[in-house]
């Protein structure tokens, strides 16, 4: 059991459940392993389809524990909004950054490779290899 | 002379102007988006107007980076954070100055137009908002009615393209034949600009 501090995992859809059951997904793969903040940011803060900068930001400071925090995004204004937040400076923890990775197995990744303690980068290059799994 | 009350008037105008034009836009977009934009857009620039009422940003540049601000976080689709990166992006060139000229708000737009160009990766001619942003900064030296016109003949001429970015792209050719919704809310952008001017 490592003792370093958590990189947290920020999952970010257009739709709230498609983010929850990511997450759900990706911390079951992962053993169930509770010490791995993830946060899913998922729709409008009304609750419809599309994307809230209010619930990204809140989701990035709630899964912050000092690490580093890898977003997830999967398309359209998710991944505009946060390049915007990101490029705002202010908006989201310093150490945050946008994980260019497929959503779900991304997700799956970069939860696994932070429960086993591994630092942002190596969540970021575990999830964006998820790219390179090809199906066919 | 551009002062911080004319750029709240060019947001107040802006938001009228969307306000107004809610049903063309969400009608622009339906054929080849989600039907969204002209009530996502009425929602950000209603809550610009409310902030820069209650806060009362005292400089051009505090004006327009809390507009963008607030597109950011209320708009909801990708209009929001490529509209609020525009404004945030044009208020932070023009850093904290009292007033600033025609020349050095044309210089701070296009650096505005840049970051949107940046964020989103589009280039002319991919048929997104880009299409009137750019021609109407080439031509603000002309002054604002000459980039409401050349922002209005950008956004006309999307019609024909097929869409390389955003959700109509994945219609490929049958992007083809509608006019940019995006395009043409900045179109209404530049031409709040052109209103507001001489009041």
């Amino acid at each position: 059991m490592s003792t370093q501090k958590p990189v947290g995992v920020v999952l970010v859809s257009h739709s709230a459940q498609v983010a929850e059951a990511v997450a759900e997904l990706a911390r079951g793969l992962a053993g169930g392993d509770t010490a791995v903040p993830v946060a899913a940011a998922g729709g409008t803060e009304g609750g419809g389809l599309g994307t809230s900068a209010d619930l990204i930001a809140a989701a990035a400071a709630s899964v912050d524990r000092g690490a580093g925090v890898a977003v997830l995004a999967d398309l359209g204004s998710a991944v505009l909004t946060v390049k915007a937040l990101l490029a705002e400076g202010d908006e989201l923890p310093e150490a945050a950054r946008l994980v260019d990775a497929p959503f779900v197995e991304g997700a799956v990744a970069a939860v696994v490779t932070s429960a086993a303690g591994a630092d942002l980068d190596a969540v970021e290059a575990a999830a964006k290899e998820a790219y390179t799994y090809r199906k066919v | 002379m551009l002062d911080a009350d004319f750029f709240r008037r060019w947001m107040t105008a802006t938001a009228a102007s969307v306000d107004r034009e809610a049903d063309r836009l969400t009608a622009l977009d339906s054929p080849i988006g989600d039907a969204d934009h002209g009530s996502n857009l009425r929602r950000g620039f209603t809550a610009v107007t409310a902030a820069l009422e209650k806060e009362s940003p005292p400089t051009p540049g505090a004006v327009l980076t809390l507009a963008g601000r607030q597109l950011i976080s209320t708009v909801g689709g990708a209009s929001g954070p490529l509209y609020g990166t525009l404004l945030r992006r044009t208020g932070k060139a023009l850093g904290d100055a009292a007033e600033v000229d025609e020349q050095q708000f044309a210089e701070a737009l296009r650096a505005g137009v840049d970051a949107v160009m940046q964020l989103g990766g589009a280039a002319p001619g991919d048929k997104t908002m880009i299409d009137a942003l750019a021609p109407a900064v080439d031509r603000l030296a002309d002054g604002f009615g000459a980039a409401r016109s050349a922002a209005e003949q950008g956004a006309e001429a999307t019609t024909p393209l097929q869409a390389r970015k955003g959700r109509a792209s994945y219609l490929g050719e049958r992007s083809i034949g509608h006019q940019d919704p995006g395009a043409t809310s900045a179109a209404l952008l530049i031409a709040a600009l052109a209103e507001t001017e001489g009041k």
